[in-house]
């Protein structure tokens, strides 16, 4: 799996790879803003897929022959691919998930195993629910203390009360790079940086970084990134836990299986080395050789214009809404990426959701499986625009129609 | 009017409507003009959270027939449940428990009482049943 030749930047051509996009729903054009729940997919992984499925399907890592080869090699080569692409220093350090939510729950679980009660485990007031409830189920476990960093009306982090609550206690600093719902950048190098003066380890979630930014883990200098594939182009039930290898060494497997030991016998069994320890049973072997795929497709493109585009058109999207009357915007960080979150009073987000629904244009309402925050807003929910590097600016003129019919048809 | 007729009456109200916005523009006129329940009945015993949209749902049981008011704070689920009162209200308790609700199909908002929706109308449906039921026992 090679790096692909460096593409120019056109959304007219870019979305001429996405099959998807090229849809009617009740009759109108798909207008597809529902970006942080999931991305759609390019052709060239909807055809890897195929090609897996049609020619290389076989179980990896077991067979002797030439389907089982291909399969573990492309499966191997896509590991290879992501470690670089996340700059890794090393393969082992690619450990294949479900997800963010499986990654996370990895670490919490294994690296839990090394704390000790009344250890402090650091989160934000803006963690998804993926990034909250594993910790407090070690916290029950393990009898460990949970705290959290608040955040300002803008929806960045108050960077002086992390301060405050990091101590020699702080075992681990597990927050999101990007918030799903805010739309915050958060900023996670100097935050890895002062968790690792006091000792502690630093979980970055990635899930809403890694389809918008360059992630290079070794310039984090962060011990765990975890991310989604179905968030980066890539298969939905795969994704990547991303850890340093001496920390994955000193922590204990998570789930037992095939593929995960080295001998078992009835008295004592002993455990594979980096990364198959962690991986046990037959994985999403088409998964993790399309990750890859996907993986390879965005990286034609530069990250940067990349970046500049989505904020462009989330500046856009943003100072449209912001003419409408009882409209709020829900978080307003300087540093942001390409989601518009929006409440309007009076209305509920579900309605408005469900109307522009009808008017061809999918995007999320509620709490986006962030409660606390939403608690913090004092709201019920947000609708939530979140757009990629394939939406263009007149989607969102007919976003920002539609967003006025229904609330005139609502109000 | 038996549940079948009145299913077929939205039917029918409905069949002159061939876009989705009028279709719902009726649906928040029913919202907005429906007096659903008394707001001192708006409480925590008669919540049936959703995971969008809240429900409050009161019903009681008179002279073999049960009567129901409910509220949403969503003015589309809102609609809705004024179209299911409609059906199920002044009903007796075995005409409810055997109703299919085949009229939502028909007008194009079975959505709305798909489990991915989670805004309490699924839940409201299956409490109408369950008190359907418990009366017949
Ligand atoms: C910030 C963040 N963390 C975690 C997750 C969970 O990702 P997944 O459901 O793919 O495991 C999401 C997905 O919505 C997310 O946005």
């Amino acid at each position: 799996m090679e790096q692909l030749p460096i593409r120019k930047f056109s959304v007219r051509e870019i979305r001429q790879d996405f099959p998807a996009l090229r849809q009617q729903v009740y009759g109108k054009n798909l207008i597809y803003f529902d970006n942080g729940a999931t991305s759609q997919k390019p052709q060239l992984v909807l055809d890897a897929i195929n090609q897996y499925y049609s020619k290389d399907n076989a179980n990896i890592h077991r067979g002797v022959h030439l389907l089982s080869q291909k399969a573990t090699d492309g499966y191997e080569a896509s590991r290879m691919f992501i470690q670089k692409y996340l700059n890794a220093a090393k393969k082992e350090e690619i450990i294949f998930t479900k997800g963010t939510t499986d990654g996370i729950n990895l670490v919490a679980y294994s690296f839990g195993e090394l704390l000790s009660p009344g250890d402090e485990i650091l989160i934000s007031a803006m963690e998804h629910h993926s990034n909250i409830v594993p910790w407090q189920l070690l916290c029950e476990r393990k009898k460990t203390v949970l705290k959290v960093i608040p955040i300002n009306k803008r929806g960045e982090l108050d960077l002086e009360a992390f301060d405050n609550l990091l101590s020699e206690k702080t075992k681990l600093v597990a927050i999101t790079h990007i918030s799903n719902t805010l739309g915050t950048i958060n900023p996670v190098k100097t935050i890895i940086d002062k968790a690792h003066l006091v000792g502690a380890k630093v979980l970055i979630d990635g899930a809403q970084s890694i389809q918008h930014t360059k992630v290079d883990v070794r310039d984090l200098d962060c011990d765990f990134f975890v991310f989604s594939g179905h968030k980066v182009f890539g298969p939905t039930g795969i994704g990547v836990l991303y850890g340093k290898e001496a920390l994955l060494d000193a922590m204990p497997p998570y789930q037992g299986g095939g593929d995960m030991i080295s001998k078992v016998t009835f008295e004592k069994t002993t455990y594979n080395e980096l990364p198959f320890k962690f991986e046990a049973g037959t994985p999403h072997i088409a998964g993790g050789i399309c990750l890859g795929t996907a993986l390879q497709y965005f990286s034609q493109f530069d990250p940067v214009e990349i970046e500049n585009y989505e904020r462009e058109l989330a500046d856009y999207a943003q100072d449209l809404l912001s003419t409408f009357e009882d409209l709020k915007i829900i978080g307003t960080a300087k540093n942001k990426t390409s989601v518009v979150s929006f409440s309007v009073d009076g209305v509920h987000p579900f309605d408005i959701g469900t109307l522009l629904d009808k008017q061809g244009i999918a995007v999320r309402t509620g709490h986006h499986c962030t409660q606390p925050l939403m608690d913090i807003f004092k709201i019920p929910g947000t609708v939530r625009a979140s757009f990629a590097f394939y939406n263009t600016k007149e989607e969102i003129d007919t976003f920002i129609a539609a967003v006025e019919k229904s609330i005139t048809m609502l109000r | 009017m038996s549940i079948q007729e009145k299913e077929q009456e939205i039917i029918d109200e409905f069949d002159i409507y061939d876009d989705w916005m009028e279709k719902y523009e009726y649906i928040i006129e029913l919202g907005k003009d429906l007096p659903l329940i008394d707001p001192s009945k708006k409480t925590e015993d008669r919540l049936i959270e959703g995971c969008q949209s809240r429900v409050w749902l009161d019903a009681h049981f008179e002279n073999g027939r049960l009567h129901f008011s409910a509220d949403s704070d969503a003015i589309i689920t809102k609609g809705i449940i004024g179209l299911l009162i409609r059906v199920f209200d002044n009903e007796q308790p075995e005409d409810i428990a055997k109703a299919d609700l085949h009229f939502l199909k028909a007008i194009g908002l079975q959505e709305h009482l798909s489990p991915t929706r989670a805004n309490g109308l699924v839940s409201m449906v299956k409490k109408i049943k369950l008190l359907a039921l418990a009366a017949i026992a």
